[in-house]
């Protein structure tokens, strides 16, 4: 017992104050800074790079930094703030800031903010996903990161939930249960995408096992980039569509 | 000559495989008594060629042979009756080429869902079925449990998966990237990319810096550390030990953390290309490495003896989830669930390479429950730390080296076991050339693809409360089973 109480002391505390603001480490892959040059497409594996002027998919985008050993012209900076509510804002064109991009990729809803502002619970659905980003979403929930202080969190059954978060790239073999969860959860709802696999298919999106009708079929409310997506680039996309 | 002799990474002629009918396949397989690590299939025209791959473990080498199907020819007589880890291989075999193993005891889907699927059922007076699955309660990913209980007790589990199943093999052959291979199974990022790496190099016969080749290993090392610690902390949170989970979740944070210093990506993605590594560890960011595991070992130390000492928490882990020696090896276990029940078998140590020659492996006490399961953690923990530490020491031997070296088009009409163990266990990826040099089969077997029965046999007769824990002491993969 003194030694579990010692071992608490020890810990003290391990949360990370200010989410919003919270440093990020140099060497991350993020938001990707780029000068209008004409580089070769096939440079990207995930084919997200087009020329005229020169863009990236963060849709498509993995981080993987491939391009940037390339090609001198892209650079990704460690800003996490990727996510937006609008898949065409997922473009990220030649000059573009950071700060910027953020400001102008969520489309302000009051509704959302009057119903989901203050508890938004949400239940995930591993799609064909690669268990990268489960890891990450399980991370948000844990001490450093303490996602729940939002009033956001994961729960065990679609009954109990505001919305979904969708992992994977949506198999053949998922997409009947996928549709059946969404189905379970109660009006209003949100449905939130949730890494390149999800958005676009990503490094999926040739694999004739995918079945991504779900998709045309019902809105999408956000859209959060990252391959896996970072807990603070998934946070902070959580708690910025509430607010 | 039945067998090809080989060893891991070795690139051998397609032409200089054996082709034996499929009879006296069968009949060398269960006279040879070696493990099976591959078993699968390629189309040649109208033809089915099976090829099979068996690990001697004492000598470090591989048994490579094959058969041919003609187009008619639909069935032969199972292997699974004799030797009983062959079950998950055939089943696989049959699914996708529709060859049928007469005899097998249980041939049922591995990963198709075209057909409604009666699972095994049990009758009697309060018996009653709980269905589980494919979307689980906790964030992770899709597969189906099917319980026989009578009352609290498991008489019986059904795993059914292939929910994730996105056609990973065949993707391998129109687009072969570094980024694909880390997708395969995102908690095994570094294991994956360098199975693939390695396959592709030994196929291009390349060799790589000794600087790379450490990278690599630093990286591998450092993905097990941190898996294990966040896994403990799982097993801690499954037994309502909230301090050793909110611990062991921070810790794992430093290791991941620092991952993301060496390449850019929590989970070491984007390190890894074929022909050596994308970033380098330099003098300051090695001295950052060991200060952070030494304060990443201290903790550990400290919470899981603290969490062990526990009565409640040794009622909760002793005696539970029993897979006994005897099952683990009939059923070919490998990796962390097969040591943790008394079988050693580790390909970093038994295919050894230059690097890891020189280091000890002693082998712990093992009784196969769950208690075993969380020792050998922190045992591989204490291990891979020791061994980071030794390979950073190394590394700055070969400072001025290369990262990356040129890597030439792989060996027409050529055949390669790549093996290396993640920290669940053995990563196989088996790769084949066509005339041209490209791709024309590529194989995965993950560990979990042996595993996953043996959690199956580890719920029996326990109590269904105690299934996430059992669960979680494995920590299988779904989709590196399904692919």
């Amino acid at each position: 017992m003194l030694d579990t109480l010692k071992l608490r002391i020890y810990q003290g505390q391990q949360f990370i104050k200010d989410i919003q603001n919270a440093p990020m480490r140099e060497q991350f892959r993020g938001f990707p800074i780029i000068t209008d040059v004409q580089v070769d497409e096939s440079i990207c594996p995930l084919g997200a790079i087009k020329n005229n002027p020169l863009s990236i998919d963060m849709g498509k985008c993995t981080l993987c930094g491939a391009c940037a050993k390339k090609c001198s012209s892209i650079k990704f900076s460690n800003y996490y703030k990727l996510a937006s509510t609008d898949r065409k804002k997922l473009i990220v064109t030649p000059n573009m800031n950071p700060e910027e991009y953020n400001k102008t990729a969520f489309e302000v809803r009051k509704e959302i903010k009057k119903v989901f502002g203050k508890s938004l619970k949400l239940r995930q659905v591993s799609a064909g996903g690669c268990n990268g980003c489960e890891m990450e979403l399980n991370a948000c929930s844990n001490v450093n990161f303490d996602m729940g202080r939002f009033g956001i969190d994961f729960v065990a059954s679609p009954r109990h939930a505001d919305g979904i978060v969708i992992t994977g790239p949506i198999t053949e073999n998922m997409a009947y249960a996928l549709e059946d969860c969404y189905k379970s959860t109660p009006n209003p709802k949100i449905v939130v995408l949730c890494g390149a696999c999800a958005i676009s298919g990503g490094i999926y999106q040739n694999s004739t096992k995918l079945n991504r009708e779900f998709l045309e079929k019902y809105p999408i409310d956000l859209y959060i980039p990252g391959c896996p997506v970072h807990p603070l680039t998934f946070i902070n996309a959580m708690v910025d569509f509430i607010s | 000559m039945n067998w090809l002799i080989s060893g891991n990474k070795k690139r051998i002629n397609i032409a200089d495989i054996p082709v034996l009918n499929i009879e006296d396949l069968r009949f060398e397989i269960i006279n040879l008594n070696k493990r099976v690590i591959g078993f699968f299939g390629k189309k040649e025209f109208d033809k089915t060629r099976l090829f099979v791959v068996m690990a001697d473990d004492s000598e470090g080498k591989l048994y490579i042979s094959s058969s041919i199907f003609e187009a008619d020819k639909k069935s032969y007589e199972s292997i699974t009756k004799e030797v009983p880890a062959f079950h998950v291989f055939e089943r696989e075999f049959y699914e996708e080429f529709g060859i049928e193993p007469v005899g097998h005891p249980w041939l049922k889907p591995m990963r198709d869902h075209k057909k409604e699927y009666e699972f095994f059922e049990m009758k009697g007076d309060e018996v009653h079925q709980v269905a589980v699955g494919p979307i689980h309660a906790g964030v992770i990913e899709p597969g189906h449990f099917r319980f026989m209980c009578h009352g609290e007790k498991i008489y019986d589990l059904e795993i059914q998966l292939g929910w994730q199943h996105r056609g990973v093999e065949d993707l391998f052959l129109s687009v072969p990237t570094n980024q694909l291979a880390e997708s395969v199974c995102g908690d095994s990022v570094i294991a994956y990319n360098l199975a693939y790496s390695n396959a592709m190099e030994s196929l291009g016969e390349c060799e790589i810096t000794n600087k790379a080749q450490l990278i690599r290993l630093i990286a591998l090392e450092m993905e097990r550390c941190a898996i294990h610690i966040g896994d403990l902390g799982a097993i801690a949170g499954d037994i309502a030990y909230l301090m050793g989970a909110s611990i062991f979740g921070a810790t794992r944070t430093l290791v991941i953390n620092t991952m993301l210093e060496i390449s850019g990506n929590r989970f070491g993605r984007g390190l890894i290309t074929t022909g050596g590594v994308n970033f380098a560890i330099d003098k300051e960011l090695s001295n950052t490495i060991i200060s952070t595991l030494n304060k990443v070992s201290a903790d550990v130390e400290r919470t899981i003896k603290t969490m062990l000492k526990s009565p409640t928490v040794a009622s909760r882990l002793e005696k539970t989830g029993v897979v006994s020696e005897e099952n683990a090896r009939s059923l070919g276990l490998v990796g962390m669930a097969a040591k943790a029940s008394g079988v050693n078998i580790d390909t970093r140590f038994d295919f050894p390479d230059k690097w890891y020659q020189d280091i000890e492996n002693r082998s712990t006490k093992a009784d196969g429950d769950v208690y075993s399961r969380t020792r050998l953690r922190y045992k591989e923990i204490k291990q891979s730390i020791y061994i980071i530490k030794k390979f950073l020491s190394k590394l700055e031997l070969y400072a001025d080296e290369m990262n990356i070296v040129y890597v030439p088009q792989p060996k027409p009409n050529s055949f390669v076991v790549s093996l290396t163990e993640g920290w669940r266990g053995e990563v196989v990826h088996i790769a084949l050339t066509d005339d041209n040099g490209n791709l024309s089969r590529y194989k995965i077997k993950d560990p979990s693809f042996n595993n996953w029965f043996a959690l199956a046999m580890a719920v029996r007769n326990n109590g269904i409360s105690d299934f996430p824990l059992c669960n979680k002491s494995f920590n299988l993969s779904y989709c590196g089973n399904d692919l």
